[in-house]
């Protein structure tokens, strides 16, 4: 059945700033000291005034800037009134009528890899985090226990229009929101520790016989921790969904098709019922007497324009006509946060760009993987591999010699000896691999070779092609530096003559 | 256009705001809140067309502070009024959230 997954994406993100968003207490994750980041506001006991922090403002605009949203020049905060333990005023201070920005987009790409999913976002607010419940899993009924350190800690809420259509297209949607924070310095998006965090609304839209379509009740997913598991869960739901319609028929606005909320459960990969929240959202939201409304310049703007960095999208172009990499490449690449597009950047500059992009993409990647290291501790820097590969596109050591400096320099810092491009020269000249470039004194050798192997020579003149190796392999010996492949060709040219 | 409030209405704010009302408060604070916003209706006769919505009671904007941590309360203080509490945690009765 060809029916259409609408999905939309609400996605909270904490904001990477040294204090909380209206008091000064820090803002730092703490699992294992609990209640010990809290003061007055972020208690919510009486007589305590909130004020805004300015860099979790910046630090919001420039996400929304991002995001190609409109800014609001005049925004508010509003109180959403409710009762639960994480939450001690009984009600959060977030954005209701006038949220800072509103109406921009974020591109993915479709799951066939060729075509672009533009998704538009409807609005990014920013708002207080709630504090942390921990509840008795033992069944046995205990009291919950509640952290207050995360309460009042700066949150962007970001939320997407329902233009997302497969499940993989959602996780792509996470995936490429999560560099472009990171990228842009506005969170570090751990979903672990809750610094990324989503909830998504999907229905199905089943066609009908005249040629229109009837809606499933929409469900919003919570409780998915990583974005794989929101692809799985979105999988599940389309299923679900679909079968639950064959069977009851039940269309979104239908008695009994109103909008639900399902958790995932990632240990049995399902997702269950929840309990609705109190007369869906009654949250009687009204301006926060205790915050006077802010107002935005284009100075501001301009200022907030001018130090982000360039995003993820446009660096991706940049690096296929800059410097002639492949989509695929510029995507790994890009794809691995700016540490290690930084380091692209530096060896391709100093060296070729095709030549830096496998080098980085592979030989980089591999080593870093297995000595389980970040791109920013690992011990060949930029400049270091940039002179490598120098090298090798100026032919003064072959690619394959260029392997063995890289292997040579590794092992070098596993034995904790300093790397520097001076240390490259010494290895060159140790191992003697620096390329015979002079054919005259290649030529030299291979006569020299033939002489001492009449026999293996004799034998490749009457036809026994495999007698050639040893000549290569001895000549390879002579000088390491050469090239096996021009090697055997001067092999056979001069046994040939 | 005076707003109707009904005992329902009241007994539906009062749950809201987790208040527990007997019958005969309920009775009083429909009587009491109906003319509350009776009187503040009164507004409503003045033509507001063209007026920008007040966000703020006081002509101000753009009151922040800088990013600074400043020292927290210790864990004891902040701890201090909950009704229960094992020393680490604040403890509130067993919140359900799935079925
Ligand atoms: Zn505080």
């Amino acid at each position: 059945m060809n029916y259409t997954v609408v999905v939309g994406l609400e996605v909270h993100v904490q904001l990477l700033t040294a204090s909380k968003l209206f008091c000064a207490c820090a803002n730092k994750f703490n699992p294992d000291n609990p209640n010990v980041q809290t003061c007055p506001v972020c208690l919510g006991l009486p007589g305590s005034l909130p004020v805004m922090n300015r860099k979790a403002f910046e630090l919001s605009l420039k996400t929304a800037m991002a995001l190609d949203c409109g800014i609001a020049r005049f925004t508010k905060w509003d109180r959403k009134q409710y009762y639960y333990p994480d939450l001690p005023k009984a009600y959060q201070i977030s954005q209701y009528d006038l949220p800072y920005s509103h109406d921009g987009h974020l591109d993915v790409k479709t799951d066939d890899g060729e075509g672009v999913r533009r998704v538009g976002i409807i609005r990014v607010h920013l708002e207080e985090d709630a504090g942390k419940n921990m509840h008795d899993e033992s069944g046995r009924g205990q009291d919950s226990q509640v952290d207050l350190n995360r309460c009042g800690t700066p949150l962007m809420e970001i939320v997407s229009e329902p233009d997302i259509r497969t499940p993989g297209e959602a996780r792509r949607f996470l995936e490429e929101m999560k560099l472009l924070l990171t990228y842009i310095g506005v969170s570090d998006c751990n979903m672990q520790e809750g610094s990324l965090r989503c909830d998504a609304n999907i229905n199905l839209h089943i066609p009908t016989d005249d040629g229109g379509h009837v809606a499933t009740p929409i469900v919003e997913v919570k409780n998915m921790n990583s974005i794989r598991n929101v692809e799985l869960a979105l999988e599940y739901e389309t299923t679900r969904q679909f079968r639950e319609f064959q069977e009851t028929g039940v269309k979104l606005g239908d008695p009994g098709g109103n909008k639900v909320t399902r958790g995932w459960d990632a240990n049995r990969n399902v997702s269950f019922e929840q309990r609705g929240k109190e007369e869906a959202s009654d949250y009687r939201y009204f301006p926060d007497p205790d915050l006077v409304p802010v107002t935005v310049t284009e100075e501001q703007l301009d200022a907030i324009r001018g130090e982000t960095c360039e995003l993820p999208t446009p660096r991706r172009a940049r690096f296929q006509s800059e410097f002639g990499l492949s989509e695929y490449d510029a995507s790994v690449i890009i794809d691995q946060g700016p540490a290690l597009a930084d380091y692209f950047e530096t060896v391709a500059q100093g060296s070729d760009g095709k030549q830096a992009a496998n080098w980085v993409t592979q030989d980089v990647l591999r080593e870093m993987n297995e000595r389980k290291v970040d791109i920013d501790e690992f011990a060949i820097r930029p400049d270091v591999l940039s002179s490598i590969l120098k090298r090798v596109t100026d032919a003064e050591i072959t690619i394959k010699s260029g392997r063995e400096v890289f292997a040579a320099l590794l092992a070098d810092a596993d034995a904790d000896i300093p790397i520097s491009i001076k240390r490259i020269d010494r290895i060159i000249e140790e191992r003697g691999l620096k390329a015979v470039s002079a054919a005259g004194e290649l030529e030299g050798i291979i006569a020299t070779v033939i002489e001492r192997n009449a026999q293996a020579a004799n034998d490749f003149r009457n036809g026994k092609q495999a007698a050639i190796g040893r000549l290569i392999g001895e000549v390879m010996r002579e000088c390491k530096g050469a090239d096996a492949k021009a090697v055997r060709a001067m092999l056979v040219d001069e046994l040939s003559k | 256009m005076a707003i109707e409030l009904t005992r329902d209405k009241v007994r539906e704010v009062a749950r809201l705001a987790r208040l527990k009302l007997t019958d005969e408060e309920v009775e009083t604070f429909t009587s009491q809140l109906g003319h509350v916003l009776e009187y503040v209706d009164i507004l409503s006769e003045v033509n507001t067309d063209g007026v920008e919505p007040m966000a703020h009671a006081v002509e101000q904007f753009n009151v922040l502070r800088d990013d600074a941590v400043r020292e927290s309360l210790p864990r004891e203080a902040a701890l201090a009024n909950a009704p229960k509490t094992d020393g680490r945690y604040f403890q509130v009765p067993q919140i359900l959230e799935s079925s």
